[in-house]
């Protein structure tokens, strides 16, 4: 019974933050310009398969990682100085269009670059399996586990001790505001599109060697990821790490008690529960509308 | 820039030469063979090696001289493994492009969703994908070169029963082809006297199947695991798998039968055995198996041809448009009727995947028998029956 609970956790809980990482993706950029970047899911691709072509091609793991994320940082500034700032005033729906149309586009040239084929990635320690009171949990989950915490950390601090971190926070809370006192919006824009850049990249590579990665998983990734930072309320940190973990768990828990069929119609129901009784989702800002 | 331009002169002089060479047999239209394949998209590994075959071999027998005197013509689209997209090529290739046969569907989904219209055109359709609902019930102008799954199923099935095991664990993908794969799996279970005691399933998108398989692993009495599916799911299965630390005999349906699901699932696939076509062992056949020469050519011609590693799904393309050709000979002319009724009556043509002996009530033509049980052994394929 405990085993058969744990393995359902140890399941979710390592999908969901995977979940987690991206939906705080989707939420930076979100606070930083209310618009929702569907190419969001392409950074975790190109983390993952960039890894794995470039080990494939000699280049020591620790390194190609490095690369694959600088690579995916490099994209996301791309995607924010070509495609975003060049559209300056538009409308945010125009905006979340272009991030579709980008998305398709990386996807497209991905493909061509790295073929259509599944490729698989070494994990990072041993294959050895732990077990846990008759549980098996995958060595790789506890380097999910870890590097997502250790990101979620990481970025708590960016936002509360650095002024660059503050500059952001003071931009998603009132642009013209921060605008006034200095702060460089366009700069703290770009900003927002290369961190949600590494954070998709760094998600894609530690858990390629559980799911493959291929040139198109960042489409279904990318939606899980926008559906947990739905759940947790767009724009909210807490809410993007709780929603990705709540989504992860109640999928595999849902796999394993009522039947693998309707494992997506009960997460789906959770999103539709949430949002009818908590429209902001759960963690979602209180927003007054000025009148 | 220089260099294109000559590369592109020589060309045109190729073309310009052998067109020349071709004036007689020009003269008469070419033969149309149209094809609706899943070159990109989730079905890409069924489309990619399938189109490659299809274009190398059209080519080929052109410069063999053609059919009846005339040159084939290939006309394909991309259905991008969509069903509806499937659906409108087929309509532009009856409608549009006027061909004489089709040859084509990677996948069930994409054929099904063809067949009423062809059905209506009265065009001769040769199907690669594999379910047993294209050619059961019979359809008048549907035929197909894979195998179907309820064989694999027999096949599979029958190999547990000489191991002596009755009760097994089953987990398909939600796809067409696992979900067609689990209900033959559990019919002809209970023709033969098996218990399947655990059933879960998969979506194709899933990333983790540890739940799945705990729920299988907890079911008292499973003798055996079986998984239907295609694409990378059974992959991961296979991994999770053997991450749990299950010792029971595994088995994967043909879904799978390639090195890159060796490649993919790795050490974890060790011991597992599929029901797959001799193309994965050509060198392992016995001499005087008919097949053997066949196998052997098509794998040799297309690895040189393409440099990459020739695949079951190509195969099937292989032998439809051998199929097609042999069909058009007979009948001596590209009459729908006339082309139809010759495939139906082809016997004894041996192909990559098996020896098609087609009849009215079997537009498949292709017996369990053609299937080789294979088992992995050293991250290697190994003919076991």
């Amino acid at each position: 019974m405990l085993a058969e609970f744990l393995q359902y956790l140890f399941t979710g809980i390592t999908i969901g933050a995977t979940y987690a990482l991206i939906a705080l993706g989707f939420t930076l950029i979100y606070n930083a310009s209310h618009v929702i970047n569907f190419a969001q899911g392409e950074f975790l691709m190109i983390g993952g398969m960039a890894t794995v072509s470039l080990t494939a091609m000699g280049v020591p793991m620790i390194i190609a990682i490095v690369l694959a994320i600088i690579l995916a940082g490099v994209l996301g500034i791309a995607l924010q100085r070509f495609a975003i700032a060049p559209a300056k005033q538009a409308d945010v729906v125009t905006l979340i269009i272009i991030t579709i149309g980008a998305s398709i586009f990386i996807r497209g040239i991905a493909q061509v670059v790295w073929g259509k084929e599944y490729h698989v990635m070494q994990n990072f320690s041993s294959d050895e399996p732990i077990w846990v009171f008759g549980a098996v949990l995958n060595s790789q989950s506890l380097w999910v586990l870890g590097v997502g915490a250790v990101v979620v950390v990481a970025l708590v601090l960016f936002f509360t001790k650095t002024l660059t971190g503050k500059a952001i926070l003071a931009t998603s809370m009132n642009k013209e505001a921060a605008r006034l006192v200095g702060v460089r919006t366009q700069m703290v824009l770009m900003l927002a599109f290369l961190v949600s850049a590494l954070l998709g990249s760094v998600a894609g590579i530690v858990v390629a060697p559980i799911t493959f990665t291929s040139y198109d998983i960042g489409i279904i990734l990318g939606l899980k990821g926008f559906v947990a930072a739905a759940i947790g309320g767009l724009g909210s940190g807490v809410g993007a790490v709780v929603g990705g973990l709540a989504l992860g768990i109640v999928e595999a828990m849902a796999a394993g008690y009522i039947s693998s069929d309707y494992k997506d119609a009960v997460a789906f129901s959770m999103i539709l529960l949430v949002l009818f009784f908590m429209p902001r989702g759960l963690f979602g800002p209180k927003v007054v509308e000025r009148v | 820039m220089f260099k294109t331009m000559m590369r592109r002169a020589g060309k045109c002089a190729v073309v310009a030469t052998a067109g020349l060479m071709m004036m007689s047999a020009q003269a008469a239209e070419p033969i149309k063979i149209g094809s609706f394949l899943s070159i990109t998209g989730p079905a890409s590994f069924l489309g990619d090696p399938e189109v490659k075959t299809l274009e190398m071999y059209v080519e080929k027998i052109n410069e063999e001289g053609g059919v009846l005197g005339r040159q084939l013509e290939l006309i394909h689209y991309d259905d991008v493994g969509n069903a509806s997209s499937a659906r409108n090529f087929a309509s532009r290739l009856i409608r549009s492009d006027n061909v004489d046969i089709i040859v084509g569907g990677s996948t069930t989904g994409a054929t099904m969703a063809a067949v009423p219209l062809i059905q209506q055109a009265e065009i001769p359709f040769i199907s690669l994908a594999g379910a047993v609902v294209i050619t059961t019930p019979v359809k008048k102008w549907v035929f197909k070169t894979p195998q179907s799954d309820r064989m694999a199923a027999e096949r599979i099935l029958a190999d547990m029963k000489d191991r002596g095991i009755t009760r097994i664990g089953l987990i398909s993908g939600t796809g067409g082809f696992g979900s067609s794969g689990r209900t033959q799996t559990l019919e002809v279970a209970e023709k033969m006297g098996m218990e399947v005691v655990a059933d879960v399933t998969y979506s194709g998108s899933d990333t983790d199947m540890t739940a799945q398989l705990t729920n299988i692993k907890n079911t008292k009495g499973v003798e055996a695991v079986l998984n239907f599916g295609f694409g990378q799911g059974p992959a991961i299965v296979t991994r999770n798998y053997d991450q749990l630390g299950m010792e029971l005999p595994f088995y994967q349906s043909h879904g799978v039968a390639s090195d890159s699901f060796l490649e993919l699932a790795g050490s974890a696939a060790e011991g597992l055995r599929l029901p797959a076509s001799p193309l994965l062992v050509p060198d392992s056949l016995p001499d005087d198996d008919p097949q053997k020469e066949v196998v052997q050519n098509y794998k040799a011609e297309y690895e040189a041809r393409w440099d990459s590693k020739v695949s079951t799904f190509g195969a099937y393309a292989y032998d439809g448009l051998m199929l097609a050709v042999r069909a058009i000979e007979e009948a001596g002319s590209t009459d729908p009727e006339a082309v139809r009724e010759a495939l139906e009556n082809i016997k004894g043509y041996v192909g990559v995947t098996g020896e098609f002996n087609m009849s009215p009530d079997d537009h498949n033509g292709l017996d369990p028998e053609s299937f080789r049980i294979l088992e992995v052994q050293n991250g290697e394929w190994k003919l076991i029956d």
